[in-house]
């Protein structure tokens, strides 16, 4: 990424994104009131939002619900028909910023291919999770309290027992650490109301639709070159996704592997490895920055390799950077299925080099981007310090409220003149700095510990 | 507008925030559990003597008011008179570890000096109902996410939840 790419990224926006988010806001408010009983202020939102979609497929319905919703009955099918319009003009917000993207850089993306749906499954769960969550819109979070959480605990764990439903269940799972956390809700000082009002959106249209992968995907073999790893966590989840490149037969393309697993609120920092154990091709590839021989794998549609370790096998020594500086230009992007469309769902890998990093900026000549130093993962090397000596990072383009930021991946620095290179997997197969060792030597192995009691506890 | 309000109003319509800070990593063989939930601090405490056996203990948050036991709902033979036991110091003791002193005593209602001790400002008694039977019912639900079996079909909803997110 040239500085010429970076001025073209970050020039002014187009109006409709700040129009389309505006509108958002409005429903994300109603929603911290509570939309069971509306003001005036609040109900105009909902109609605002439902007028935006008028000339959409979705108009006629949402315009429906936002009138019975603003006379004081909201049902589970009204609110899910503006949480669908909520999510068409965010999902519009994410292509109109993807396109941004893709012509600044010059990136090729394949154009999406509507597969067959698959039929819903989970209904019976599906529907007791809807029914919390039109419990909780109706109430608004700022009458979200300690019952109304722990009434959704039973509704959450048996999702999370069906394979099948885990997308919802993680997603409701966050949702109801963070609300229990922030009970009583009508204390805090303030209401994280567009995150709140996303995650509330995308459950209710999981409830739905059940989250299944959009199509089939086709069976893929050849080598992967990672790029780097992005690490997602709650205190009861958490998810590795691997950006890299798949060169197959004459093709590139930019593709991502990911394993989710459970964990706990004290397994954090470098422990979160230890959960994925099951996948030492994987983790092994990223500790030791090397390929991957793809033997027979699915590709979805959207770009997710679904990863399967019968199917890989470790392969030569792969410097990211190497793959970054040859191999990322070239390769196709894939397309974004539309159920996902959403501007979180942006994370676009980039190779940044001659930079300089001034607070929190990093500048290319005069343009500058956001780097998000204050939320590195503590489960890699990489800290703000690293960073800020780096003179070339991988890492992912993306974009929030603040505008486009960098999150890294990878750094190479010069520290006391010396060069360093630090890679957010380093430590899939354990922490190599000592004094990162030390300190999990005298907390000892979290993941060990629990699990020996729960084989002890939950099998008896 | 204040730089304050501005960065609260950036806050608020924001997708990615952190809403709650991260437990930090601790000895867990000891205390394997411990949480603030349902008005309570609770947490399950291994016995010092026998590997099979835990102690199950709780502080309310209102009243202060504290119960042990075993698993099997035995009471704690360390309760006796106004003293708390062993466990339900160590209970205290790893919640400010995992939680931080400030955020423990902000949950139990108490205000704590940056340094000071969480358990000497708990005055509460014996309490007369034992959630003995729940908490430990916590615990094993607690464990079963380590039983979870991993999987590799992508969650997009996890981009919500970045590691070490943001503010």
């Amino acid at each position: 990424m040239l500085s010429m790419h970076l001025a073209a990224l970050t020039a002014a926006l187009p109006d409709g994104i700040d129009d389309a988010v505006d509108l958002a806001r409005g429903f994300d408010d109603a929603l911290t009131h509570g939309l069971g009983r509306l003001g005036d202020t609040e109900a105009a939102a909902l109609e605002a939002l439902a007028a935006a979609l008028s000339a959409a497929p979705l108009g006629l319905a949402a315009a429906e619900a936002a009138a019975k919703v603003g006379s004081g009955s909201a049902s589970e099918e009204g609110l899910g028909v503006l949480a669908a319009g909520r999510a068409a003009l965010l999902g519009a917000v994410h292509d109109a910023l993807l396109d941004r993207f893709d012509t600044a850089l010059g990136r090729t993306r394949a154009a999406w291919d509507e597969p067959a749906p698959v039929p819903a499954s989970g209904a019976n769960l599906l529907a007791g999770a809807r029914s919390w969550l039109h419990e909780v819109a109706v109430t608004g979070w700022r009458g979200v309290g300690h019952d109304l959480v722990a009434a959704v605990d039973p509704t959450v764990e048996a999702l999370l027992a069906e394979p099948a439903l885990r997308r919802v269940a993680m997603l409701m799972d966050g949702l109801a650490a963070e609300l229990r956390a922030s009970s009583p809700v009508a204390t805090m000082a303030r209401v994280p109301a567009r995150r709140w009002g996303d995650l509330w959106s995308r459950a209710m249209l999981l409830t739905w639709q059940d989250g299944a992968p959009a199509g089939a995907g086709e069976q893929v073999s050849g080598r992967l070159l990672p790029l780097g790893v992005d690490v997602h966590e709650h205190p009861t989840g958490v998810q590795i996704q691997v950006h890299g490149v798949l060169e197959s037969g004459d093709t590139r393309r930019l593709v991502r592997a990911s394993v989710a697993a459970g964990k706990v609120d004290t397994i954090v920092g470098p422990a979160i490895w230890g959960v994925l154990d099951g996948y030492p091709v994987l983790l092994a590839a990223l500790a030791g920055h090397r390929a991957v021989e793809i033997d027979g794998m699915t590709l979805l549609p959207g770009g997710d390799l679904l990863w399967s370790e019968d199917a890989a096998e470790a392969g030569e020594p792969a410097d990211p950077f190497a793959t970054a500086r040859l191999q990322l230009d070239e390769a196709t992007a894939p397309p974004v299925p539309p159920l996902e469309r959403h501007p979180v769902r942006i994370a676009e890998p980039v190779l940044l080099e001659d930079y300089r990093i001034d607070g929190a900026d990093l500048v290319l000549d005069d343009h500058r981007l956001r780097v998000e130093l204050a939320n590195l993962p503590g489960g890699g090397p990489l800290t703000p310090e690293l960073v800020a000596a780096s003179t070339a990072c991988v890492g992912l383009v993306r974009w929030d409220a603040g505008g486009w930021s960098l999150r890294p991946l990878a750094v190479q620095a010069t520290v006391k003149k010396k060069p360093v290179v630090a890679h957010g997997g380093d430590w899939a197969l354990g922490p190599t700095d000592p004094k990162v060792v030390k300190a999990q030597a005298r907390s000892g192995d979290a993941v060990t510990v629990l699990r020996e009691r729960a084989g002890r506890l939950l099998r008896k | 507008m204040s730089n304050e309000d501005a960065d609260d109003l950036a806050w608020e319509r924001s997708a990615v925030v952190r809403v709650m800070p991260s437990a930090k990593a601790r000895k867990l063989a000891k205390v394997p559990f411990v949480e603030m939930a349902g008005g309570r601090l609770q947490g399950v405490v291994s016995s010092g003597s026998d590997i099979t056996r835990v102690y199950v203990s709780s502080i309310a948050a209102e009243t202060h008011a504290y119960s042990c036991s075993t698993n099997n709902n035995r009471r704690c033979g360390g309760l006796s008179g106004p003293y708390r036991c062993k466990h339900l110091d160590a209970l205290v003791k790893e919640a400010v570890l995992q939680y931080g002193a400030e955020r423990v005593a902000a949950y139990l209602g108490v205000e704590v000096e940056p340094g000071g001790d969480v358990a000497s400002l708990l005055d509460g008694t014996e309490s007369g109902d034992n959630p003995a039977a729940t908490v430990f019912n916590r615990f094993l639900r607690h464990l079963a996410y380590l039983e979870l079996p991993a999987q590799t079909a992508p969650v997009p909803e996890m981009q919500w939840f970045p590691a070490g997110a943001v503010g």
